[in-house]
Formats: structure tokens, sequence, C-alpha cells
């Protein structure tokens, strides 16, 4: 059973959250539905920090024992903190998807670009519609 | 649209929180509390897995044991009712048309065991080959839909089986079976399985498998049975160096790629004999080994083996494994890179990562 998904942040259709963290810094993560989606996660690839990314980039591969998904950039900006942790325990994705199981953090440089993201009720009826 | 074959425990998978997926068409529970955690309970102490999905093809009658004894590649002249063998069946040219198990269940009367997705195609076979070659009264049915399958896997599964109070169970030798009563329903028990685990297969009819299946939960709860998904079965089997159809095999492989010489009895007429004289006289070119990749990522399905930008050959599994904590595969490889501890490279989504040849399996039981 996938958890909530938390109203203070927002959401892409390729299953990353996005929390505003104020002064422009948003932290990313993969949803709790997609971690499900991927099964146990045995790695999980970082992006380096002071990498620039644009919207929908490649920001980080997560390997699960059935599957491999890419992480994409939900906003435009740069990596300023990854979370290494994942390096030793990446089963923190799937144990705090939205808290522990953090990826990066990105500086954005095109605030415009929030207003694409999906809120958590679109999100969830996405993910319904997927389901069946 | 919802085409999607389920088993008489698709309920019971749903009920119990399984994710379910398409397997060959039908319809799968994944996991249900996870991978990695029932695949450690499978190796530690016993995994409940339902695999109703496979193929069951009856064979009986007068002329059962000739028409088997010329399908399949393993001799079965003699099979002693309550014994069972693992063997292939091959097309004319020597390609894998599926691997099965077959069980001799007493004079002129065999049950073969097939992966579901070949179920069709080998019972279109069978009654091809009897048609053809005027085997005559020989009656082939298809008794899939009515029988189900569960394998009961692990360290615990003797103690549990023993305490469902099948007399003799946990004294079944290795690939033989019984036909017994299990919980006062008919029951056919082997002691096999596909996790590199002692353990047992065991096939009800559809209509007993989920009281059996809640019974052997509930008597093997002290234990720490746990049901297992078709995700850790893949795993499991994959670190027992044991190969999976669609994956390892296929018509178009032959079993002196895949090592499974020993389940060829060159000393027998079979179909397909000529093709394998032929192809032994000749070599093959290439050979499945098994790998462990050294640095980070799972080389999975399908990735190449290169060297220096070339191709060379191709990944047919990949997985982590949960006991090594590495990524491991199998892959065909040309047969001069044939070593153990050769350095082979695999493309993983445009980079190369290296990985080096071991030898199958990947993982092998203590036994006590």
């Amino acid at each position: 059973m996938a958890k909530q998904n938390p109203r203070d942040r927002k959401y892409t259709p390729e299953h990353e959250w996005v929390l505003e963290k104020g002064d422009g810094h948003v932290v990313v993560g993969i949803t709790d539905f997609a971690q499900e989606q991927l099964t146990d996660i045995v790695y999980v690839e970082l992006p380096e920090i002071g990498r620039k990314v644009e919207r929908g980039d490649q920001l980080a591969v997560v390997e699960s024992v059935k599957s491999v998904s890419d992480v994409y950039a939900p906003v435009s900006g740069v990596v300023v903190e990854v979370n290494r942790r994942l390096e030793s325990d990446p089963g923190l994705i799937n144990r705090d998807a939205f808290g522990e199981g953090w990826i990066a953090v990105l500086e954005m440089n095109n605030s415009r670009e929030w207003l694409l993201l999906m809120e958590a009720g679109d999100y969830e009826a996405m993910i319904a519609g997927e389901g069946k | 649209m919802n085409s999607l074959k389920r088993t008489p425990l698709y309920a019971w998978h749903v009920a119990h929180g399984a994710r379910m997926v398409d397997f060959g068409g039908w319809e799968m529970p994944l996991q249900y509390a996870g991978i990695i955690e029932e695949h450690r309970a499978t190796r530690e102490r016993a995994g409940l897995f339902d695999v109703s999905h496979m193929g069951e093809i009856d064979v009986h009658g007068q002329g059962a044991l000739p028409f088997l004894q010329y399908l399949l590649t393993r001799n079965i002249d003699p099979l002693p009712k309550g014994h069972m063998k693992l063997s292939l069946i091959l097309n004319e040219s020597g390609g894998i048309k599926d691997d099965v198990t077959v069980y001799a269940r007493g004079e002129n009367s065999y049950r073969l065991v097939t992966n579901a997705a070949n179920k069709e195609k080998i019972l279109a076979w069978l009654l091809k080959v009897r048609d053809e070659k005027q085997w005559g009264k020989l009656d082939i049915k298809d008794v899939s839909e009515e029988v189900g399958k569960i394998d009961l896997q692990g360290p615990a599964a003797r103690a549990i089986l023993g305490d469902l109070g099948v007399v003799g169970g946990g004294e079944i030798p290795y690939y033989r079976f019984i036909e017994t009563k299990l919980i006062s329903v008919p029951a056919l028990i082997s002691r096999s399985g596909y996790t590199g685990e002692d353990g047992f297969e065991i096939y009800v009819s559809g209509d007993d498998v989920q009281s059996v299946w809640e019974k052997i939960l509930e008597v093997g709860k002290p234990y720490g049975v746990m049901p297992v998904g078709l995700g850790a079965r893949d795993t499991l089997r994959l670190e027992a160096g044991m190969m999976l159809y669609g994956n390892e095999l296929e018509e178009s492989v032959n079993p002196f790629e895949v090592v499974y010489e020993w389940v060829v009895d060159m000393g027998k007429e079979f179909l397909g004999k000529d093709a394998l004289v032929e192809i032994k006289k000749q070599g093959v070119s290439r050979t499945l080994v098994g790998f462990i990749v050294d640095g980070r990522g799972i080389a999975r399905h399908g990735y190449a083996v290169v060297k220096n930008g070339i191709k060379l050959g191709e990944v047919t599994s990949g997985t982590f494994s949960p006991t090594l904590g590495q990524a491991i595969g199998m892959a065909f490889i040309p047969v001069s890179m044939v070593r153990e501890g050769e350095q082979i490279e695999i493309d993983v989504r445009g980079h190369t990562v290296s990985a080096h040849v071991v030898r199958l399996p990947f993982y092998r039981r203590k036994r006590g």
C-alpha cells in the first residue's frame, strides 16, 4: 500500500517529488508509488555537486533488484547537495521515499517552472489511472 | 481489456498486499513483503510459491514410454514409478523447445511439467509427433487448468511437511515423488525445486490449492515461512545457476551452448539428436557463463558483452544477488573467453562496466 503523498510539495508525471526549502532551493526525490513499482532499491547513482541540469535531464539513476529507472530533474538548476547516505543504504528510498530517502537539492534558476509541476491530487489521479 | 489469466490464489495474493504483474500472460505476484526479504526467508527458513501458472500435461496409455523416450533428450527407460527427471524437448535442428520435468506415475503413465509460456507450444508438438508417427491411442491431456502447483522451499521445508502429517513426506529422496494425501486432499509431492534449496513441489487440484496454501502458512508459521513472489523466485534461481526459458533457453539455443550435456543422453535415439551429433562435430562458438560485476550497476537481460567497442556476446539474466551483495548474471560469450576469472566488459546503458567470469552456481547450500 503506497503512503499518502504529502500536500506540502509538488509532483511530476515521472514520479518525482519536489519540496521547496525557501531561498530558491528545492529537494528532489521519488514518490512512494515509484519505489513500490521499482521493488528493493540496491544502487543509486547520484549527480555531481555543481552540475547544471535542465528540466527533464537525467538527474540520478535508481537500480532495483527488478529494474532500472532514471530520475529526471523536475526543474532546471544546479545540484547543490546530494544524499550520500543512499550510497551505503539505498533502501532508505524504499523505507522513507518522502523523507530520509531524498535524492538531491537543486538551486532553481527558473522559478516559472514551478508552475508546471503537479499538485498531489492530480498526481494521485494520474497513478490511479496507471494502476488499471 | 483484461485477458490475463489468474491462478486460483489470485484473490488471496491481492488480499495479502501482493504487487501483481503480467508474467507471460498471467497475473502473478511479483512480491509481498519485498524481494530481498522473501529471498532471505527462503534461504534461511522457508518460502511458499504459487506457481499454478505452470503447465502440466499428462501422457498415458500404450506406447507412452517409447513416445516420451523419443521426445525427451533424457533417457527415461527405465524411469521407475515415483522417480522424476529434468529433460529437454528439442526441435529438429537441436534447438530447445522447452525444459521440462517428467514424472513417472505408473506403467505408461507420465506427467510433463512445462514452462507456463511454452505449454500450448509443447502440447501442440506432442500431438503433432503422436499423429505423424502414428503412436495411436496415446492419451495426451493438458491438465493445467485443473492442477494447482505450490512450491515449498528452504531449510525448514522438510520439517513443515512433517508437521503437516504427510506420511514419509520428509523422507522423499531428491528427485523422487509420492502421491499421497495432504490435509486429506490428494497431492503429488516431489523433492525438487527451482531455488537451490531443499524443498518440495506440490501438485493438488485447483479447488484445493487455497486450503493447502493457507494450511502450509499456518503450520509453517513457527518456522518463519513466507509467501514468495516471482521477483525472489528469479533471484533465487539465478544464484543457484538455474536457467530460465526465454532468457538463457530458447529455440535458437542448443544444449551444448548452455552446458546442458548432462540432460542429453546421446546413447539413445531422440528427436533432434541428428542435429546435435552434427553440432557436436562442428563444436559450438559461444557458451553460457556466470559473471560477477566488479563495479556498480546491474547488467540486465539483453545488455551487450563488449571488448574495445565490439559486441562479443549478450547478457541473458542479471540481477542483484541478495546473498552475495553483488550484481551477478549469466551471459553468452565466445568459447575462447571462457576461463574462470576472465575479465569481460558489459555495456550498461552506454557505460562500460567490468565483470569477471565465475563458475556456476553463485550459491550452493550447505548440506546438513
